[in-house]
C-alpha cells in the first residue's frame, strides 16, 4: 500500500499529523532529534492507506509517503 | 515504488523556524507546490515582510527580497513595474498589511498593480511577542489586550479581503484557510489562481489565509485548529468573494 | 528650463527607467517633467500613495537593476528616512532628490537648507550615509543628477541631490551635455528571477549581532572608501585667501558676488564650495589654519554646515555664521557687511 517516512530532523512534535491520521498509524517517539523535539514515528505501519492527510497537514515538511 | 508526497522544489532544503504546529510552514508548502507546478521559480520574485514571515526569504527557492515593516506591497509594486514580463508576489502577515501596511493594500489593488498579494492572518502579532492587531478578535487576550480586546477601546477587526473585493483593480480575492486538510487543499487552488492570474496580466490578485499561532494563543497546535474553526471561520466572508469574468474563465 | 526640469532631463538622459514620486511643492515639476517625457524615452512613471509608498517602491524597482529616481521636499523628505535606511542598507542605487524649503512642519515654500543634518547625518536609523551632492545652479542640477545615477551604480548606495525651492524654481539656460558612460560594474547582486543562476535575496536583517556586526564594519568600511574618494569643492579666489566663506547651493553662489566685491576692497577673501556634502570636504580645509585668519559659513538655516566646518579646521581657525532663514535669501551686501563687521575691517564709506 503506502509507507510514511518521517524526517525526524524537521519534525517538531506538534502532533498535527497525528490528528488527522484515520488510521492512527504515526505516534509521538521517546527519543528527541538534534533540536530536543521528540519526533513522531510510524507505529502501525501497516494501517497506512497512503491518503496523505498527514503530509498535507504538517507544518514543517516533516513527512513523505511512498507508494510501495 | 514512488513518492507520492514529499518536499516540493518551490522550497529549499532549509528547516522552518516557526513554532511547533504554526501553520505558516503549510502555507510556505502550498506556495512552493504551485511555484513548482507552475514552472515559474526562475521566474518569480517574492517580497517578505517584518514579522514572523521576515526570515521566510531562505526558505523559497525563487528569488526574495525582503521589505520594511507594512511596505512588501510597495516595493512589489516597484519591482513589477521594473520587472513587467516577472512574476512578483507578496507574502505578509496580518498585522504587516492590516496595520501599517494598510495604505499599500488599497492602492495597490486599486491600481489593479499585476502581482499576487498573500496575507497570513493569525489574528495576532506574532514575532513581537502576542500582541494585538487589527485582526484581533472581540474579547481576544493578547500581551496589549490582556482583559480581551474591548471593542470600545480598540475597535473591531479589519475584513480586509471583503475591503479589497470592492476595489475594481482587485481582479479575485479569496479568503481561505488551512486549519484542516480540505480546508488545505482548498487555499493551494486558491493560490495557484492567484499566480495564474498574474500570468495571464488581468490585474491585482489577494488570497487571504486563516492561519494559528498556537504559541501567543497559549493553546496546543491541535487545539490552535479548533479555536480558528470555532472563531475566526464564522467571523469571516470565506471563499472566492470575487472573481471577474475573465479570471473565472482561467 | 527650470531647475526641477533640469534635473528631470538629466534623469531621462541617464537612462533612468522608472521614477516614483508624490506631489510636493517645490519639487513637483520633477514629476510632471517625467510624467510628460519619461514614457516616450521608454520608461516608467508612478505617483505613489504617498512618500512611504514612493521611496519602497524604488526599493522593489532598484532590486530589479533598473535605474531609479524619486524627488520630494523637506516634509515629504522627512517620509522617506526609513526606506532611505533600507536602501542603504540593502545597497541599493537610487538617486533621491530633496528640493528642501523651509521646516520645522509645514513651513513654507522658499528655499531652505535647514535639512542639512538630516541628509548628512542620516535621517533615518542606524549607521547608514548617503553620497549627497548639493548643485548651486541649473547646469549643475543638471550634471550633479547625471552624476548621481553613475555613483550610485559605482557604490551601490543611494545617492541624494540637495536642492532648495529657490534653484528648483529658477529658470536658467542649461546645456544639455550628453555624459560619457562610465565603466560601472556588473549588477551580479539583482533580483529578477532565479531562471539559469542560483537564488539570491535582497535583504538587511542580521539574525545573529556577529552576522550584525560584520555588515556595519562593512559599511563603514565602504563609507570610509567614499570618503576618501569622493570629496568634492569648489575652489573660488580660496588659494590666497586670507579670509574664507564656506557655502554650498544657492548660499555658495550667492558667496561669489561677495568674493569678488571683497577682492575689488583689497580684502583676500575666497570661497570653499561643497559639491559634496558627504563625504563633507574635509581635505579642502586641512592645513588652513597657518593661512587663513577666519572664516564665516553662509546658510539658510540656524547652523547646520557651520559644525562640520568646525571639525574640519578643528576648530584651529574661528569659524563665524551668517544665515536667513524661513526662506528668505541674503544679499550679496548684506553678507560683505556681516563679513566686515564681524573681521572688524573697515567698511568703505557708501557701505555704511
Amino acid at each position: 500500500m503506502a509507507q510514511v517516512v518521517i524526517l525526524g530532523e524537521y519534525c517538531k512534535s506538534c502532533g498535527l499529523c497525528l490528528s488527522v491520521c484515520p488510521k492512527q498509524v504515526l505516534q509521538i517517539s521517546d527519543k528527541s532529534n538534534q533540536k530536543g523535539y521528540y519526533p513522531v514515528e510510524v507505529v502501525r505501519a501497516e494501517q497506512c492507506i497512503g491518503c496523505t492527510l498527514c503530509g498535507l497537514m504538517c507544518p514543517d515538511l516533516a513527512i513523505e509517503i511512498i507508494r510501495t | 515504488m514512488e513518492k507520492i508526497f514529499s518536499r516540493t522544489k518551490g522550497l529549499t532544503s532549509l528547516p522552518f523556524h516557526y513554532c511547533p504546529g504554526c501553520t505558516h510552514g503549510i502555507i510556505h508548502r502550498l506556495i512552493g507546490e504551485v511555484l513548482e507546478e507552475l514552472d515559474i521559480i526562475g521566474d518569480t520574485i517574492g517580497v517578505a515582510p517584518v514579522g514572523c514571515a521576515g526570515f521566510s526569504l531562505d526558505f523559497f527557492s525563487c528569488d526574495f527580497v525582503g521589505a520594511a515593516h507594512g511596505r512588501a506591497q510597495a516595493v512589489a509594486t516597484g519591482m513589477k513595474r521594473a520587472l513587467p514580463e516577472k512574476l512578483v508576489f507578496t507574502y505578509q502577515g496580518d498585522g504587516d498589511i492590516c496595520a501599517i501596511g494598510t495604505s499599500h493594500a488599497i492602492h495597490t489593488a486599486a491600481r489593479a498593480e499585476k502581482i499576487t498579494s498573500i496575507m497570513v492572518n493569525n489574528a495576532i502579532f506574532g514575532m513581537t511577542g502576542g500582541q494585538m492587531a487589527p485582526t484581533t478578535l472581540a474579547g481576544q487576550i493578547t500581551a496589549t489586550s490582556p482583559y480581551g480586546r474591548n471593542c470600545q477601546l480598540a475597535g473591531n477587526p479589519i475584513d480586509l479581503p471583503k475591503i479589497i473585493a470592492t476595489l475594481d483593480g482587485a481582479v479575485y480575492v479569496a479568503a481561505v484557510s488551512v486549519d484542516s486538510p480540505q480546508q488545505i487543499i482548498a487555499a493551494k487552488k486558491a493560490i495557484k489562481k492567484g499566480f495564474q492570474v498574474q500570468q495571464a496580466g488581468l490585474g491585482f490578485a489577494f488570497i487571504s489565509i486563516l492561519s494559528t499561532c498556537p504559541t501567543n494563543w497559549g493553546l496546543s497546535p491541535v487545539e490552535s485548529l479548533k479555536w480558528l474553526r470555532q472563531n475566526m471561520l464564522p467571523l469571516y466572508q470565506m471563499g472566492e468573494l470575487k472573481a471577474t469574468k475573465e479570471v473565472s474563465a482561467l | 528650463m527650470k531647475g526641477n526640469e533640469a534635473i528631470a532631463e538629466a534623469a531621462i538622459r541617464s537612462g533612468c527607467g522608472l521614477f516614483f514620486g508624490y506631489p510636493i511643492t517645490p519639487s513637483t515639476e520633477i514629476m510632471e517633467y517625467l510624467a510628460k517625457k519619461l514614457p516616450q524615452a521608454g520608461g516608467t512613471i508612478l505617483q505613489g500613495e504617498d512618500e512611504v509608498a514612493s521611496i519602497n517602491m524604488c526599493y522593489g524597482a532598484a532590486a530589479s537593476g533598473a535605474r531609479v529616481m524619486t524627488a520630494s521636499s523637506s516634509p515629504g523628505f522627512s517620509l522617506k528616512q526609513e526606506g532611505l535606511s533600507y536602501l542603504a542598507a540593502a545597497e541599493l542605487p537610487v538617486v533621491v532628490v530633496n528640493v528642501n524649503r523651509t521646516g520645522p512642519g509645514l513651513g513654507g515654500l522658499g528655499p531652505a537648507q535647514s535639512d542639512y543634518f538630516q541628509c548628512t547625518k542620516g535621517g533615518g536609523h542606524g549607521d547608514y550615509r548617503l553620497i549627497v551632492l548639493t548643485p548651486s545652479k541649473g547646469q549643475e542640477l543638471y550634471d550633479y543628477t547625471m552624476q548621481a545615477f553613475d555613483l550610485a551604480d559605482q557604490y551601490r548606495n543611494p545617492v541624494l541631490i540637495l536642492a532648495d525651492g529657490f534653484l528648483g524654481q529658477m529658470m536658467e539656460p542649461v546645456e544639455l551635455k550628453v555624459r560619457s558612460r562610465e565603466e560601472l560594474p556588473p549588477k551580479e547582486w539583482v533580483t529578477d528571477g532565479c531562471r539559469g543562476r542560483e537564488k539570491r535575496k535582497i535583504a538587511s536583517y542580521a539574525l545573529t549581532n556577529e552576522i550584525g556586526e560584520a555588515n556595519c564594519l562593512y559599511w563603514q568600511t565602504k563609507y570610509n572608501q567614499i570618503k576618501d574618494r569622493l570629496q568634492r569643492w569648489e575652489n573660488f579666489y580660496a588659494d590666497d585667501a586670507e579670509y574664507l566663506l564656506v557655502g554650498y547651493g544657492t548660499c555658495g553662489r550667492i558667496a561669489k558676488s561677495v568674493v569678488l566685491t571683497a577682492r575689488q576692497q583689497g580684502v583676500r577673501l575666497g570661497l570653499l564650495r561643497p559639491i559634496t556634502v558627504w563625504p563633507f570636504p574635509e581635505k579642502a580645509f586641512w592645513g588652513l589654519h597657518e593661512r587663513v585668519k577666519g572664516i564665516m559659513t553662509i546658510e539658510l538655516n540656524a547652523g547646520q554646515m557651520i559644525e562640520d566646518v568646525k571639525l574640519a579646521v578643528q576648530c584651529k581657525t574661528p569659524v563665524h555664521f551668517y544665515s536667513r532663514q524661513g526662506g528668505m535669501l541674503p544679499t550679496e551686501r548684506e553678507i560683505w557687511q556681516a563679513f566686515c563687521r564681524t573681521f572688524q575691517l573697515a567698511l568703505t564709506e557708501e557701505e555704511l
